[in-house]
């Protein structure tokens, strides 16, 4: 059975491994001459094409490795040919899930290992600023594009294509939805699952003129909130003002209101801003800054791919439920 | 012996009714052959016999087990789904390797001597293949995996005439070669009748009539005579269907007992018309008298 498995596989699975050796060479070619640099905006472009490339990874293996799985055959009648050999459809799945999820693990593995190699110059310069702008490899977008969540990614998408396959029974649908539902689920978890998937780290300071970072006003110029500077290499939860109760205030206070400079007003005298943000520590009020470490990264990149892979196994338990009724 | 034996059975798709209430039963070693009209459910019983499809209603018993029930229940029964699909990616050759990887009982002496008989190259594409080659392959498969059942849906429907007779008179081969027991359904008699030694007929689900082919035709006539009320006729004789015109009556009955009224001419009946009269008239009983212009 896993001649009859690989064999079909064979095609879409080299196909997609000729397009990770490509990427691999360019990688090879230009990842020596980053290190050791100090200013990678020209990289702006490669930087944004790995990121991409992993996320693509996932969708391919879904929708291309996924969906057809078990809808070709259904779509061909080659189901009843298999299926009445003397090999029951739970081991046929076995089967095609054994040849499928780790060559989608082993990819996406491939892929990020060559990635997170590549970028590691980048993401060291990024764990040392603490300007909002330089992604580390904890926010959010870089995070999927790292280490060993890809590898989870690469197993959901797989399993959740071949699950589309079995209750939509056709391939072009299945493909469309493996697609949507795949990228649903890669923009809820970095949004709603990831951050609390350790509790986050607080640490509150008192605003002062050399740590303020940006002054966010409406349209009618009032003041809604203040940001300080970051901790280097974090992820930034929540950067906001707190009153002495620990109440998130926004807009800020009337007594800073006035005193704060307007938007598209030139920057004001130096001391005015020292005695305006003095009254808000003076009033007891502060600013909390929400976070997960640096440090934390190996454990939530461990966490993510244990709930990928824990997704992925919900999927398959149900393919195994459905595949006895399936005709 | 009964190599399939199904009672009550039924499937239910979404809404429709496949197949209700069917009650069967199939000798072992023989050829049967599967006639009805479409909708009868003869796919769907199949389906069900192969274990491709779960009954929704009643029993089902093929070669001592449940249907699809486990390998040795699969290795059991072969089956040739209506199409005869193959993979059109893979070679004859990948075929065969793929029988006998997933077959512990598949003879690749018989398989690759079938082929070779059959002038295929093993190289060649299944998806390049004709309808009749595609079929042959897909028998060949069923056949080599070597089934104490075969069941074939409709295998030679997409034939040419020239192709079903090459198809069936194979089959036959191989079924005398190897004894296995056969239950095939088609919508053409005068293939079955090539091929079959006994006969179900399924109108909606229900068997019509069953038995060997012989005895079938021996033991039906179609009667012609003066008009007269089919009620008259003797007990014995089971009437199957009655036409009346203002001077005569024809009546198809089924005895064992000989036909001795002198009033009748007894006709000889082919197993075509003898089937189209089952398909054509639902009920057993007797019908009344009407007069048909």
């Amino acid at each position: 059975m896993t001649w009859l498995a690989w064999r079909q596989f064979r095609f879409p699975a080299l196909s997609v491994f000729a397009g990770l050796i490509g990427i691999g060479v360019v990688l090879a070619i230009t990842g020596p001459k980053l290190v050791g640099r100090t200013d990678y905006s020209d990289q702006d472009v490669l930087y944004g094409a790995t990121i991409l490339a992993l996320y693509l990874l996932p969708a391919v293996i879904g929708v291309f490795w996924g969906a057809p799985m078990i809808t070709r055959e259904l779509e061909a009648g080659t189901h009843s040919l298999v299926w009445n050999q003397s090999i029951t459809r739970k081991r046929w799945l076995t089967t095609k899930l054994g040849v499928g999820v780790p060559a989608a693990m082993v990819a996406a593995g491939l892929l990020s290992l060559a990635v997170s190699w590549w970028a590691s110059p980048i993401d060291a310069l990024a764990s040392t600023q603490t300007e909002p702008g330089m992604l580390t490899r904890l926010s959010p977008v870089v995070f999927g594009a790292r280490a060993i969540a890809p590898i989870g990614y690469a197993a959901f998408a797989l399993v959740l294509g071949v699950a589309a396959g079995i209750v939509l029974r056709r391939t072009v649908v299945a493909m469309a939805v493996t697609l949507v539902a795949l990228a649903a689920v890669l923009i809820v978890v970095p949004l709603l699952v990831r951050p609390y998937l350790l509790p986050p780290l607080e640490e509150t300071v008192s605003i002062t003129s050399s740590n303020i970072t940006n002054i966010t006003g409406n349209q009618s110029g009032v003041v809604e909130e203040i940001g300080v500077q970051n901790p280097a290499g974090v992820w930034v939860l929540a950067n906001e003002t707190v009153d002495p109760a620990g109440n998130v205030v926004s807009p800020l206070p009337d007594f800073v209101q006035n005193c704060m400079p307007k938007p598209g007003t030139q920057p004001p005298p130096h001391g005015s801003m020292q005695t305006c943000l003095a009254q808000l520590d003076a009033h007891g009020y502060h600013q909390r800054v929400t976070y997960q470490p640096g440090s934390r990264f190996w454990p939530l990149q461990w966490l993510e791919l244990a709930l990928f892979l824990a997704l992925s196994a919900l999927l398959t338990w149900f393919c195994f439920r459905r595949i006895r009724h399936l005709s | 012996m009964t190599v399939l034996r199904a009672q009550g059975l039924g499937k239910k798709y979404r809404r429709n009714w496949a197949l209700t209430g069917c009650t069967l039963e199939i000798e072992a070693g023989h050829v049967t052959g599967l006639v009805g009209p479409n909708g009868a459910g003869k796919s769907t019983l199949l389906n069900i016999a192969s274990g491709m499809l779960e009954p929704t209603t009643g029993t089902i018993e093929v070669c001592g087990g449940v249907p699809g029930s486990g390998p040795e229940q699969l290795a059991k029964v072969g089956y040739v789904a209506q199409n005869t699909p193959v993979y059109p990616g893979l070679s004859i050759e990948e075929h065969l390797r793929l029988g006998a990887h997933l077959n512990p009982g598949w003879d690749t002496a018989l398989a690759t001597k079938r082929i070779e008989r059959l002038g295929l190259d093993p190289k060649q594409h299944a998806g390049k293949l004709s309808g009749g080659q595609r079929a042959q392959l897909a028998l060949t498969i069923g056949i080599a995996k070597r089934p104490e059942l075969l069941l074939l849906d409709e295998p030679v429907a997409a034939l040419d005439p020239l192709a079903r007779r090459e198809f069936l008179q194979d089959l036959m081969e191989a079924v005398a070669e190897h004894g296995l027991s056969v239950v095939m359904s088609s919508h053409l008699v005068n293939d079955l009748e090539r091929v079959c030694d006994h006969l179900v007929v399924l109108v909606a689900s229900q068997v019509r009539v069953i038995g060997e082919v012989e005895t079938l035709l021996a033991t039906h006539h179609r009667l012609s005579g003066p008009r007269r009320d089919v009620e008259t006729l003797p007990a014995d004789q089971q009437v199957v269907s009655a036409k009346h015109t203002d001077r005569q009556t024809t009546v198809l009955v089924r005895t064992e007992a000989p036909i001795l009224d002198p009033a009748w001419t007894v006709g000889q009946l082919s197993l075509e018309d003898l089937v189209l009269e089952y398909m054509s008239n639902p009920a057993t009983a007797r019908p009344a008298l009407e007069v048909l212009r």
